[in-house]
């Protein structure tokens, strides 16, 4: 049944944002405290459409208790692919030893899964229902505004988490944070293409001027089919050219590439910012995109998301057992997910500010260096010791980070 | 408002709605809306993967 307009619904844990980080947190919380859970989703159908290029690495889903993971990957791969500028390549990966470093999903079935593994626990779920404000008493958040059908009516909550991806209204509206700077905002186009030519068995990125301050990936779906888009740094561009018109003008550039079709359009945004602040108050969690966890050197943002969301879900619960929460007793929250991820996120931080001053030459230089290196592990930390052996003068200004 | 929103163009991916600095914009679904408290700074303009917003007279 759908609520009427001015009714006033009740629950002890609102998730906003039904993406695969909201109905991960909203699992946790489930698995350890057996009050009502609610997921609202402002979409009709979760997962759809897609907003990702949907490559991961692997290593985190048995962390995540996700056992079963053949039917939402698409196509794994051995490694990765770098190009300059100039044409020069670096190619990282366990390639002797024939590992899988990274898959590439399908992240309508990923997405509809984490919240197939909620529903199991018990998480009730809402669709076509939009958060439109967020309601506080005294500074403390006590539940959404929210719209459904064109009702619009109220839902209180003794917890509100945010999980509504770059959109992040939420933590917005409860005045957690900021709106980004554009230099920390990544505008983003791809198609997914086929009958194109290319290495199926690497995910592959060309950094320099054809996509400024960002890259260009192919990331594979198959034999002949990948995710080809690009991603552009907001303060990069003049207004003269969108970041699609980079992305045409790079297909149209290549012959391998020009001669496929487009069979999917993905428009997005990604932040590529520090980690903010705080992403508590009291009533108040903020996970995933929406707390703005994206790796800023490449723009993945499912990983790091999805670790967090645990952490979020599990210390719910702990609030909601203990009926405190909070601000100060969500920073168990805070220090947790801090204690995971953030040095990365700083670090990569600050590598992604210096990699966008690169200019063409620099990077066919960096490039060049590394290629006769050996690099098994896709980190920033790995391609930088190799830089730095190779080109200390290059590297001296991230020396500190090291 | 002289922010012209061209529905036709757009694939409401909600990239502007998470770049605008004053959180004017809101996707009523698929349906892009901007508010009063928009200040016409050309943030979201510029972000539109696909050029689907322009600030008129512009
Ligand atoms: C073009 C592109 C390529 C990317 N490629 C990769 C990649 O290869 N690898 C990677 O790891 N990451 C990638 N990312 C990032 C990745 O997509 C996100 O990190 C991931 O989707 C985050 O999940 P989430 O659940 O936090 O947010 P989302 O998946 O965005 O989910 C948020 C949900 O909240 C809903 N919502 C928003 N506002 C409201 C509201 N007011 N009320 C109700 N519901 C609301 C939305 O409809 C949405 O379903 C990419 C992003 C883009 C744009």
């Amino acid at each position: 049944m759908d609520p009427d307009e001015g009714d006033i619904l009740e629950c002890d844990l609102l998730v906003v944002g039904g993406g695969p980080i909201g109905s991960t947190a909203a699992r946790f919380a489930a698995k350890n405290y057996s009050g009502k859970i609610m997921v609202i989703e402002k979409r009709q159908e979760i997962g759809s459409p897609v907003r990702c290029a949907e490559g991961i690495s692997t290593g985190w889903l048995d962390e995540l208790e996700i056992e079963k993971t053949e039917h939402f990957m698409s196509k794994k791969v051995l490694g990765a692919k770098l190009y300059s500028p100039g044409g020069h390549e670096l190619k990282i990966g366990k390639e002797l030893a024939g590992d899988e470093v990274g898959a590439v999903m399908e992240r309508d079935i990923f997405d509809k899964e984490m919240a197939v593994l909620a529903g199991r626990e018990g998480v009730d779920y809402m669709l076509k229902t939009s958060a439109i404000n967020v309601i506080e008493e005294e500074g403390r958040v006590k539940g959404v505004k929210a719209r459904k059908m064109g009702d619009e009516f109220t839902i209180e909550a003794d917890l509100v988490i945010g999980a509504d991806g770059f959109e992040s209204q939420i933590g917005r509206w409860a005045d957690i944070y900021d709106s980004l700077a554009p230099k920390d905002i990544m505008t983003c186009f791809q198609y997914r293409m086929t009958d194109i030519d290319f290495d199926p068995d690497h995910t592959h990125f060309f950094l320099g001027s054809a996509a400024p301050g960002g890259y260009l990936w192919i990331f594979p779906k198959g034999e002949k089919t990948a995710n080809v888009g690009m991603g552009v740094q907001l303060s990069q561009l003049d207004g003269s050219m969108s970041v699609r018109d980079y992305l045409d003008r790079f297909i149209e550039e290549n012959e391998w590439l020009n001669q496929g079709q487009a069979i999917d359009m993905v428009a997005g945004g990604v932040s590529v910012s520090p980690p903010p602040e705080k992403v508590v108050k009291d009533g108040l969690m903020l996970v995933g995109d929406a707390a703005r966890v994206v790796d800023p050197i490449t723009g993945g943002g499912i990983a790091n998301g999805m670790k967090q969301a645990k952490i979020a879900g599990e210390v719910a619960a702990r609030a909601l057992n203990e009926n405190d929460t909070s601000e100060e007793f969500l920073q168990k929250y805070e220090e947790r997910w801090r204690e995971k991820l953030e040095d990365k996120l700083w670090r990569n931080y600050m590598a992604k500010e210096k990699a966008v001053q690169l200019d063409d030459e620099q990077f066919d230089q960096v490039i060049d260096a590394l290629s006769d290196q050996k690099i098994e592990e896709m980190s920033t930390e790995a391609i930088l010791l190799a830089v730095g052996e190779k080109y200390p003068g290059l590297i001296e200004s991230f020396q500190d980070m090291m | 408002m002289s922010l012209e929103i061209n529905h036709d163009r757009c694939m409401h991916c909600g990239a502007c709605v998470g770049s605008c600095p004053e959180n004017s914009l809101f996707l009523r679904e698929f349906v892009l809306e901007v508010d009063e408290s928009c200040v016409e700074c050309g943030t979201c303009v510029k972000t539109c993967p696909i050029n689907a917003l322009k600030l008129r007279g512009v």
